[in-house]
Parts: structure tokens; C-alpha cells; sequence
């Protein structure tokens, strides 16, 4: 297959603000490819628009603009009810933050796992079901005897297991981890990312890493996005964008990450006064300018797009003009 | 890990029991430790080592379906556990305050955010309500709320999650007390607002002379941030020490695994090492150590009551028959 396995072109989506005609701009035209096989990560704050658009790439939302192309075929058109009992369900898949709130909570284990088999994968005679689901298990090594448990039977890890169990069971082209380990314990977080780093190999699937901890995604992903205020700010390989980041938002959030050792903390930069509202933001403003240390006259009247800065290193801010700081 | 002279705060054998409907948990035992005038000590641990309700008894504030077993906790000197419910109130607010996990569910949703720092204030301090007031705007100047004026009369729903764990920290600090508890102050803040909300508490605690406790579950916030950190397991205090001799040379295995699991910036993902099994379970009857099924220096001996706790050098305290 040539191309990517997905393509993102300009997607946006608003939601209306009730009682009044105005919008939040929760993703404002972002374009991005995933390769077969890459794992994406895709960082920003908490309210940046980062679930909204994975919800679009997800198929659970309904775009306001823009295509989104899974393998050269556009199914951001195709609307997320029809999508839902369609084919492709099963070419993307999900797993999500929390996962005592993302599993039903009378459903077992079993249950969990089967569903989508029965649903999806055509999957109904119960043997059948039986060695797939207990194949799946052995995958993302959730023993045998748990399978019965519901979920607050379970352990957070465990529970865990089971939301990556039910999404991998139909072997998703692309698998979408929203914050997979932001509600575990960095113990039992290390287990799950080292879990996916093998079944990513073993399946030859392809992520999307959502999460608001870059050192994080730097650990399991290929290539970063960094997003801020519904639009991309800054996107390259993950090492390159922890070690060389541009973006002034990219350099205050890694110079944020603490640091326990007390020689190796590093000089701050302090992000200013608070984010505009995503409410009907002046499109020829920077969306970063009410937060930017070094922001000056230009940010106010144009708004920054991305530019390469090297060979595939991208980052939307006027102060890297012509391709240097 | 028993008291030194001259310290605010001292923690000593403290036990707490929770009664539920699948029995009893012993989710703190015999926990000890003392935090000086003008000192931050962190408090680490996976959920379930009972560094929230070692907070919250200090305070006062235990939930009901919780006892305290035994122990006592010493407030420049005085047993607050043996205080009547008035004179333990006298103590809230001006002597010590807590800034509760998630401010969000923390405040009042039906009462304006600026009106509560009013509460606090006309409670705790001799101000009259327009000065209180005054008060309230100042102190929303102080944790750099924009627009202290208009923010006075939001509601908590109306702000972010930043905003409010601000508010939550004016309200804390409004009656300037000696001591400031800050319960995962940052969690669920994205990194660059936990940083400045961090460094807020610290020049605030630095300005006033308060002395911090700052719970969180992440290491290295915890060692960047404090002058020692007490490390908690399963209800146990494992091991105390200064920051960088804790993180350079930790000496429980707890302490030494937990570290390994934690990502820091120059750290690949094959360096992370889980920690092998999970926090058992309380309500179980358990071995002197409660890390002991977890642990892979455990030997027979780790098995003889009672739990040890020794100063293996000035000021460092390990719980550990086997230390590194």
C-alpha cells in the first residue's frame, strides 16, 4: 500500500456555546498523516482540542470540516452512525483514559472482549468466541481466571488490559490511546507501555498516542504533534522535538517536566498571563500570544502556519521565519 | 522517624482503620514523621498508601467510616488527636490549612469563589467584611488570578482547572497558617500550569516562613519541590530522607524500584522497570512488612515482627531489615 494509512485535511470541528451564536473552535483545520506502522503522539493541555480531534479521526464525532482518508478512502464523510455498523469499525479502534469509567461495569471480562467479535467480527458461535477471546487475553496477558470478573472486580492495570483486549480483538489497522495511562500508577504505567510497545511489534498495528505528559509520548512514540488551542503547533520526530523544540509553547512544556535530581533541573520558562478562549478566537491572532513570553507586534495581526524547519520538522510561530531561530 | 525537638509538626505511630462492608482496613500503621518550622516535606506513594488520609487525620478532617487506632499527632507540641472537636477547630485555617486534591469538587459550587476566601477570612482573621474583601482581592492578585474583580464573583464551574486549584490555595493560605498541607496540588494540571502553580506555593511558603507538606504521587515533582520526602508503601512509612541523598542513594527496595518506574526527561523505555506485583490488600492479615510479596530481596527473616525502622545514617530512616 502506498500512502498513508491515514490522512487528516483540515478538520474542524465547532460546537455551539448555548444560548448565545457563537463557537468554541475545539479543532481549527489540522492536517497530519500517520504512516502504517508509525506510532504518533499527539501532546497538549487538557482542553486544547486533542480528544476532540481523535474523536473525529475515531469516527465518534462528526466533523464540521475537512476529510479524513483512512488507506486513500475518505470516511470523515461517512456519518458516525452509519460508520458504527459499517466495515471499518473495526480498522479503527480505541482505548481510553479511564478505564473504570470506559467499561461497562456488568459487563465481565469475557463479555467485554466478545462483543466486539460478536458485532463486528461475525463472531457468534461461543467456541469460537471462547478461543478468540482467550487468544486476546494471552496478548495483553490478562490471566485466564479474571475473565469472569466484572470491572470492579479488577485492579486499575487490569482493567486496563481488558479496555486494550476489547480494541485490539478485531486487529485495528489504527489504534487510538487516549491518555491509556493517566489514571494507572507510574508502576503499573510502565507495565502497560511496555504491553503496548510489544503488541504494537506483534501486530504490526499503528498508534495514535494521546497524552498531556510529553516525556511520556517521547518514550513510545515516533513522531510527535503538539497542539495548543485547536490548531498544531509544532510536529517532528519525538526525540528531536524533546531535544530541539521551536515552539515556545513545546520548549515551556518540556522545560515544565520536574526533575527530581537537583543538579539537572533546568531554567523555566514561564508561560504569561492565561489562554484565550477557544469561543470565536480572532482568527488573525496567535492562538498562543495571550500565554507567549516572546511575543511581539506580527503575532497580533497574522496568524502563524506551520513551516519546515528542516526535513520534517515543523513548527507555526513567526519567530522561526526563514527556517532558523 | 520520632519526633525532634523543636519540630511543628510530629507524626508518631499513628494507626488508622477504616471499616467497610468487606471488613476492616488497616490502611495506615504505626506512621511516623515530623516536619519543621519553614520545612517542605514531600509525602510519595501509589494510590492506597494512605498518604491522603495521613493528611487528613493531621487536619482533622478523617471520613467518619475512619478511626485512629493509635499514635498521636503533635502540633508545636500540642496532642491534636486528644483535643475536643472546638478547640481542635481553633487550629484550622490559622495554624494549619489543606489545599484538597481536585479543587474543583474541593469548593463550594453554589457559593462564588471570592466569597468563600471571604469566609475564610472573616472566620479565621479579625477583618470586618469590606476588608475582607479587599483581603480576597489581594490574595487572588497573589496566586495570579486575572481580573480579580470579575473572577471575585465567578462560580468554581465557570473557571479551569488551574483557576481553581488557585482559588483553592488563596483559600488555603487566606489565614496565613504555619502549616500548608497540599494534596496533589497539581494533579490533573497539564505540566507547564502544575509548574507554575508549584512554584506560586513555594514563594508563598517561602514569603510567609510556612512550613509545606506535599503530597503527590509523582517522584520527581515531589524531589525537585521538597527538603525531604517520606516515602509510603500499603499504609507503611518505608523510608524518610533529605531529597537528593533520597534520589541519589535510596535504600529501600520500594524506594528504589519506585524510582526506576518513574520516567524522567533523559530516560528511555526500556530503563523503566515495573515494580514486580501490587499493593496488597488491607483487609488482609499481612506480613511485618508490607512490601514483602513484592520485594526481591526479601528473605526469611523479613518476616519477624516487628517492622523495623532504622537511622542508617544522620536523618535517614529505612524500614527494611535487608536495606540497599
Amino acid at each position: 500500500m502506498s500512502g498513508p494509512l491515514l490522512a487528516v485535511r483540515e478538520a474542524r470541528k465547532r460546537f455551539p456555546v448555548r444560548g448565545t451564536r457563537r463557537w468554541v473552535h475545539a479543532v481549527d483545520g489540522v492536517n497530519f498523516t500517520i504512516e502504517a506502522g508509525e506510532c504518533l503522539g499527539l501532546v497538549g493541555e487538557s482542553g486544547c482540542g486533542k480528544s476532540t480531534l481523535v474523536r473525529l479521526v475515531a469516527r465518534l464525532l462528526e466533523p464540521t470540516a475537512g476529510q479524513i482518508l483512512l488507506d486513500g478512502q475518505e470516511i470523515g464523510s461517512v456519518p458516525v452512525t452509519e460508520f458504527a455498523r459499517g466495515p471499518l469499525r473495526a480498522a479503527i479502534q480505541m482505548v481510553f483514559q479511564d478505564p473504570a469509567d470506559s467499561l461497562n461495569p456488568r459487563f465481565t471480562a469475557f463479555d467485554t472482549i466478545a462483543d466486539p467479535l460478536a458485532r463486528l467480527g461475525g463472531v457468534k458461535d461461543r467456541r469460537t468466541q471462547a478461543e478468540r477471546v482467550a487468544a486476546v487475553a494471552d496478548l495483553v496477558r490478562l490471566p485466564d481466571e479474571l475473565l469472569g470478573r466484572l470491572p470492579h472486580q479488577l485492579s486499575g492495570g487490569q482493567q486496563q488490559r481488558v479496555g486494550i483486549a476489547r480494541a485490539i480483538a478485531l486487529s485495528p489497522k489504527l489504534l487510538i490511546l487516549d491518555e491509556p495511562t493517566s489514571a494507572l500508577d507510574v508502576s503499573v504505567q510502565a507495565v502497560i507501555l511496555h504491553l503496548l510497545v510489544e503488541l504494537r511489534e506483534r501486530l504490526g498495528m499503528t498508534y495514535l498516542f494521546v497524552s498531556h505528559d510529553l516525556n511520556l509520548v517521547r518514550l513510545i512514540s515516533d513522531r510527535v504533534l503538539v497542539m495548543y488551542s485547536g490548531v498544531i503547533v509544532e510536529s517532528g520526530p519525538a526525540g528531536e522535538v524533546f531535544t530541539h523544540p521551536y515552539h515556545p509553547y513545546t520548549r515551556a512544556l518540556i522545560s515544565a517536566i520536574p526533575v527530581a535530581d537537583p543538579g539537572g533541573r533546568r531554567e523555566r520558562i514561564r508561560l504569561i498571563g492565561e489562554p484565550q478562549s477557544p469561543v470565536d478566537p480572532r482568527p488573525t491572532v496567535c492562538r498562543f500570544y495571550g500565554r507567549c513570553p516572546e511575543r511581539f507586534d506580527r503575532c497580533l495581526r497574522e496568524m502563524p502556519a506551520l513551516r519546515a524547519m528542516g526535513t520534517s520538522h515543523e513548527v507555526a510561530c513567526h519567530r522561526y521565519e526563514g527556517g532558523s531561530r | 522517624m520520632t519526633g525532634e525537638a523543636g519540630a511543628l509538626l510530629v507524626v508518631e505511630d499513628l494507626s488508622i482503620e477504616f471499616r467497610t462492608r468487606e471488613g476492616i482496613v488497616r490502611a495506615l500503621e504505626r506512621a511516623s514523621f515530623t516536619v519543621g518550622q519553614a520545612e517542605t516535606v514531600g509525602v510519595v506513594g501509589e494510590s492506597g498508601s494512605g498518604k491522603t488520609i495521613t493528611a487528613h487525620a493531621v487536619m482533622g478532617v478523617l471520613h467518619p467510616a475512619g478511626r485512629v487506632t493509635g499514635g498521636s499527632v503533635r502540633f508545636r507540641g500540642a496532642d491534636l488527636l486528644a483535643l475536643g472537636e472546638e478547640e481542635r477547630r481553633g487550629y484550622c485555617g490559622r495554624e494549619m490549612a489543606i489545599a484538597f486534591q481536585n479543587a474543583r469538587a474541593a469548593l463550594n459550587p453554589i457559593r462564588p469563589v471570592g466569597r468563600q476566601i471571604e469566609d475564610v477570612l472573616l472566620r479565621h482573621t479579625d477583618l470586618g467584611r469590606s476588608a475582607a474583601r479587599d483581603r480576597a482581592l489581594e490574595l487572588f492578585a497573589r496566586v495570579q488570578i486575572p481580573d480579580p474583580p470579575r473572577l471575585h464573583g465567578a462560580y468554581p464551574f465557570e473557571l479551569s482547572g488551574g483557576m481553581c486549584q488557585r482559588v483553592m490555595i488563596a483559600l488555603a493560605v487566606a489565614g496565613s497558617p504555619a502549616l500548608l498541607i497540599a494534596d496533589e496540588p497539581a494533579t490533573g494540571l497539564d505540566v507547564a500550569t502544575q509548574c507554575a502553580v508549584l512554584e506560586l506555593i513555594e514563594e508563598l511558603a517561602h514569603e510567609n516562613r510556612m512550613a509545606m507538606l506535599l503530597i503527590s504521587h509523582d517522584l520527581g515533582l515531589v524531589g525537585e519541590r521538597a527538603d525531604r520526602v517520606v516515602v509510603m508503601h500499603a499504609g507503611h512509612v518505608v523510608e524518610i530522607a533529605p531529597s537528593a541523598e533520597l534520589f541519589a542513594a535510596p535504600r529501600h527496595p520500594y524506594t528504589a524500584r519506585l524510582l526506576a518506574t518513574t520516567p524522567h526527561p533523559d530516560s528511555r523505555l526500556a530503563d523503566l522497570r515495573p515494580i514486580p506485583g501490587s499493593v496488597p490488600d488491607l483487609r488482609e492479615a499481612l506480613p511485618p512488612c508490607r512490601y514483602r510479596y513484592r520485594c526481591e530481596r526479601a528473605a526469611p527473616e523479613c518476616d519477624e515482627p516487628p517492622l523495623p525502622r532504622v537511622e542508617i545514617t544522620p536523618g535517614h530512616f529505612v524500614a527494611c531489615r535487608r536495606p540497599l
